[in-house]
């Protein structure tokens, strides 16, 4: 047998590091400067969510919706409430599917916000960071506007919305977003020809339509491989039908297209929210079912009845009909789905989160490979890691 | 799709619903099943989402397994579920779905499933040196340890979970709705009075 003298040193990254996006620790295998294996730990940030989930009723477990991707806390909600909408075999109003959608746009561009400085940031670039917060911050009073939360909404629940956006947020909006693209195109100014930012992300962390697809990957990181996929185009839920929009992919699938994706995605976005404000029409935000949404508060000093639903519903909460069901909305970071199992009481039986993140962390050691030491910070900053999801 | 789905060797139980099959399958047949999904030109589910669970202790075959796939190219999704034992194990499916890896550790290191030929079946989300699985139903919420950094020792310790207050989990049911033990005489009032 031949002897191999193998010269490797072996390094931890993290759990504790700024370019680690949270808590990941990476064991690294490093040739000279070339890594060879990249191997995360993760579960540090392992809050048992899904074992949780089990112990609340349905309306009590939103909120933990909020802290699972905690950079895109409402379209996650949404998928929960799509859910368990399923299960009840109900169809929230049409105000309600408008007003989710231009609240998951509106995360939408939140998300790529963070994400697209950050990266920048783990190559370099500390400019677009305090820009863009200075943005996210204009947006988050938004959330605030209508959940009086800037990030744990638990504003998209079953049965529709939680209260109707106030008046004059409509003209707001529409007058915010007439700016925003202004914004991005500055924001595309200072990173997209910039030298250093294409010297650290052109060719590196490529992965190929078909590698993307076998590794499960989803949202941005699967179109930038030149894969037009999108839940809100392929399985439209909620009003994603009645409105135009285009899927941007990538050509190489390497950590510029992952940047250039998203970039177009937050214009799509703010395409998406203008049509939304045309369309818009005032009505109910959730279905007046009091069997499952609670009765308003005048109706409550009124009504002995409304009072009994409310009481009932913030104590045992509404029972879902037994049964299994899967669905998926497409998160700013890819498909974000929610197995739901229910025994026919007011608790889940299981909750099972499927998190895009997760998926795409996994790809890392495979991306990495052969790369130098520091595009590793690079590809995994593109890959968009969150890792409340990914550890839930 | 449905008739193809049908045709495939250990698939037992296709239901269709919008575009989502829902199909159980025999965990004997398991590579050939998943094989053939893939590969099928008709069906082309080539996208592995997810791997989970579901316990239910009363049943003798113990555990749900749910695998759901995504076709691309047909826009479609399936769940499939097969069922086993406690101390049952299932073919790892690391060798058609690449994915497979982390969601089949998430799934041993949750439930205490395990997938035999797994490239590298460790813990995943739990601490390093966990013991239990924590998303079976017979692990109690609150866990059996927990930790905190001891002053004197300079470190971080493990202890045994003290609760100030003992765990509540209030049962909501109406006591006339959720009467599972039939009383005396019961069996009277079912029949046509």
């Amino acid at each position: 047998m031949k002897e191999v003298e193998l010269n490797t040193t072996t390094i931890n990254f993290g759990p504790q590091h700024p370019a680690a996006h949270g808590v990941l620790r990476l064991v690294v295998e490093l040739e000279g400067e070339v890594v060879q294996r990249a191997e995360p730990h993760i579960g540090l940030l392992h809050r048992g969510t899904e074992k949780l989930i089990e112990y609340k009723t349905y309306l009590q477990a939103v909120p933990y919706f909020d802290r699972l991707d905690y950079v895109s806390p409402m379209c996650q909600e949404h998928a929960f409430a799509l859910a368990t909408e399923n299960l009840l075999g109900i169809n929230v109003p049409e105000r309600a599917k408008y007003i989710r959608v231009i609240f998951a746009e509106i995360t939408r561009i939140l998300n790529h916000l963070l994400n697209i400085p950050a990266y920048a940031a783990d190559i370099g670039a500390v400019t677009p960071f305090l820009w863009c917060f200075e943005e996210r911050e204009k947006l988050l009073e938004f959330h605030e506007a209508v959940s009086g939360a800037r990030f744990h909404a638990a504003y998209f629940r079953p049965g529709g919305v939680h209260q109707d956006m106030p008046e004059g947020m409509e003209e707001k909006l529409f007058d915010h977003f007439k700016t925003l693209p202004k914004f991005i195109d500055d924001l595309e100014s200072l990173l997209t020809n910039n030298r250093i930012l294409r010297q650290r992300s052109v060719d590196i962390g490529i992965i190929s339509k078909s590698e993307a697809i076998e590794w499960g990957c989803s949202g941005p990181v699967l179109r930038s491989a030149g894969v037009a996929w999108d839940l809100r185009r392929s399985q439209p839920y909620d009003a994603y039908d009645q409105v135009d929009f285009e899927v941007p992919v990538g050509k190489k699938g390497d950590c510029f297209d992952r940047y250039l994706v998203r970039i177009e995605e937050m214009r799509q976005s703010i395409s998406i929210i203008n049509q939304c404000l045309n369309k818009i029409k005032p009505g109910p935000i959730s279905i007046e079912d009091n069997k499952i949404t609670p009765p308003k508060r005048n109706q409550m000093k009124k009504s002995m009845e409304a009072l009994i639903h409310h009481f009932k519903l913030f104590t045992e909460g509404y029972r879902v009909p037994a049964g299994q069901v899967y669905s998926a909305v497409e998160a700013p970071k890819g498909e974000f789905g929610v197995y739901l199992v229910s025994d026919g009481s007011s608790k889940p039986y299981r909750c099972k989160i499927r998190a895009p993140g997760f998926a795409h962390l996994q790809t890392l050691d495979h991306l990495s490979k052969g790369h130098l030491m520091a595009d590793l910070a690079a590809i995994l900053g593109s890959l968009d890691i969150v890792f409340g999801e990914i550890d839930r | 799709m449905l008739k193809i789905l049908n045709k495939i060797n250990g698939i037992n139980n296709v239901i269709e619903n919008n575009n989502l099959f829902e199909i159980e399958f025999d965990k004997t047949n398991i590579l050939n099943i998943f094989n053939q999904l893939k590969d099928n030109v008709d069906l082309n589910f080539n996208q592995l989402l997810d791997i989970t669970a579901v316990d239910y202790p009363s049943r003798e075959f113990r555990f749900d397994l749910i695998y759901i796939l995504q076709s691309l190219t047909k826009n479609k999704k399936v769940i499939l579920k097969t069922f086993i034992k406690e101390n049952e194990n299932i073919e790892s499916i690391t060798s058609i779905h690449r994915s497979a890896d982390w969601y089949e550790r998430e799934c041993y290191d949750l439930f205490g499933i395990e997938f035999i030929n797994h490239p590298d079946l460790r813990r995943i989300m739990t601490d390093y040196n966990f013991e239990g699985y924590p998303l079976r139903k017979d692990f109690p919420l609150t866990g059996h340890t927990e930790v905190r950094y001891d002053d004197l020792e300079k470190k971080v310790i493990y202890e045994p979970v003290k609760l100030t207050q003992e765990f509540r989990n209030f049962d909501s049911e109406s006591p006339w709705e959720g009467m599972e033990n039939k009383l005396f005489g019961d069996e009277k009032s079912t029949g046509e009075n």
